[in-house]
């Protein structure tokens, strides 16, 4: 099992802005979702389209469900999405241009992950990190888990401690770089908080 | 004294490393150091480096500085927790150990021992950061330290000839915001790349020490080429060591590769740091063939 919790209000209204498109995840019954204050914040924040659906983490379905709404997803230039760290990910890949946020921190109960495709993994570290990484998770997609940006040890591209795994931060980098976004790498410096629960 | 008021006075710095013996016998390392280092403002030490076992670099440090050496503490994340990190920087301050290297670190698993387990509770940028808090007179945890508080050089690394320069300048101005001081980096050979990464790196006004490795032969500059993060040779370079290869395993060849490249770099750095590798006993000829020393 797992647990999200929307991210503060605040925070949520700084990285949307007034042409976000909403996507909410409410498929899985292995994640305890606030669908309320989810809905509640949507209709406060009125933006340019919503869509509530579930199992985004499986990238088919995620596609078959946007389908509808593709002109409004073109139009906006971010897509909050909240959901636990896998569907956030799935839609960051789908959407790489775009500033895809996570509205949600995901954090652990005890019990197993659930039976979602896990193309991506999110290892609930209770404080989502993805809004200043282009989407890709830096606690799963790192050997180290780091937070503050790559170590000195990828050799063409792959990480140091695998050479048949692509660097984490190295794929961030170039993502945020394909997306214009390298800025948003300038986050103040991050400590991991080992006592959330 | 901390190596941060040299580069405050103008001063071109030269430092050098050396590593820690799988023992707790320093008379060798002492002797080398007495032998050929005494041009050298600090000696760097390393912290289990490449993840590998070694005595520890506090007390390497504080024997150096015993025997009359500016030392450089290497402190790396992969073996501590950010108590035990603190805790060490306490204790190093207490030596009267100044100046400090500021590392993520190697992972456990490319070393030595590589069924422990890794640690990075911290990473260099937060490190630099918590080391900036203890100066400050407070710890992570928000907590007041008693009495005056430590003060340090704050280093950090780069690498100006990696494969991804933008990402390497991006980590860089993360460790300058955090507070690094100065900066030693990769093992330069390719001149024409460092001086184009200073171009750019030069808006952040922070030191930055030319990093250099004395090639020992052509095999090995091809093995680091290949294998070592951050590194790029150029190939004409290992040509030159092929050439002759009794030269080249004399150390004469090596010694005329890193005195040139110190001399074409020299306008771009404020100082110099050569990774020894065992060869104590070329860093006199080093010097003195780039002028420096
Ligand atoms: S940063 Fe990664 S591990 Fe943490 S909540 Fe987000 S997806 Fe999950
Ligand atoms: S090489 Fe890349 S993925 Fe591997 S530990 Fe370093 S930053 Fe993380």
């Amino acid at each position: 099992m797992l647990i999200t919790q929307l991210k503060p209000k605040e925070t949520i209204a700084s990285i949307a802005g007034s042409k976000a498109f909403y996507i909410t995840c409410e498929g899985c019954r292995e994640v305890y979702f606030p669908e309320e204050e989810a809905a509640q914040l949507r209709e406060e924040a009125a933006g340019i389209g919503s869509l509530v659906t579930d199992y985004i983490c499986n990238p088919d379905n995620l596609m078959f469900q946007l389908e509808k709404h593709m002109e409004k997803l073109n139009a906006a230039d971010t897509i909050v999405v909240f959901s636990c760290g896998v569907g956030v990910q799935t839609v960051s890949a789908c959407f790489t241009g775009k500033k895809v946020y996570a509205g949600c921190d995901t954090y652990p109960l005890p019990g197993g992950q659930g039976v979602t495709p896990l193309e991506y993994d999110c290892d609930q570290c209770g404080e989502c990190h993805l809004n200043s990484t282009g989407g890709i998770c830096p606690i799963t997609a790192c050997s180290k888990s780091l937070v503050n940006g790559q170590c000195g040890g990828a050799k063409y591209g792959k990480c140091e401690v695998d050479k048949d795994m692509d660097c984490g931060w190295e794929r961030i980098y170039r993502r945020l770089e394909a997306a214009g976004l390298t800025d948003s790498l300038l986050y103040p410096v991050k400590i991991r908080d080992f006592a959330v629960e | 004294m901390r190596i941060t008021e040299l580069f405050d006075q103008g001063k071109f710095v030269i430092t050098a490393e050396l590593a820690p013996p799988k023992g707790f016998h320093l008379d060798h390392m002492l002797k080398e150091a007495k032998e050929y280092l005494g041009a050298v403002t600090a000696i760097n030490v390393t912290d289990n480096q490449s993840s590998n076992m070694k005595m520890g670099s506090m007390a390497t440090c504080k024997a150096l500085k015993d025997n009359g050496f500016e030392s450089i503490f290497q402190l790396t994340c992969r073996d501590r927790n950010r108590l035990a990190l603190q805790s060490d920087l306490l204790s190093a301050a207490y030596f009267g150990i100044e100046n400090l290297l500021l590392l993520t670190g190697d992972h456990t698993r490319v070393g030595d021992t590589p069924q422990a387990k890794p640690v990075f509770d911290l990473d260099s940028v937060s490190l630099i950061h918590t080391v900036k808090l203890l100066e400050q007179g407070v710890d992570l945890g928000g907590k007041e330290l008693e009495g005056e508080p430590p003060k340090f050089a704050k280093g950090a690394v780069v690498s100006p000839c990696s494969d991804s320069i933008d990402a390497q300048l991006s980590k860089m101005e993360r460790k300058v915001m955090a507070g690094a001081e100065y900066f030693q980096t990769q093992a330069v050979y390719d001149s024409e790349k460092f001086i184009k990464f200073m171009e750019r790196a030069k808006q952040f006004g922070v030191p930055v020490m030319l990093g250099l490795i004395i090639p020992k032969g052509a095999g090995a500059l091809n093995f680091l080429n290949n294998n070592i993060p951050g590194i790029s040779v150029p190939p004409d370079m290992i040509e030159e060591l092929k050439k002759d290869p009794e030269r080249a395993k004399a150390g004469i060849t090596g010694v005329e590769i890193t005195a040139r490249i110190i001399r074409e770099c020299r306008d771009y750095c404020q100082g110099v740091h050569i990774m020894t590798l065992g060869w104590e006993s070329k860093v006199p000829d080093v010097l003195s063939q780039a002028g420096i020393a």
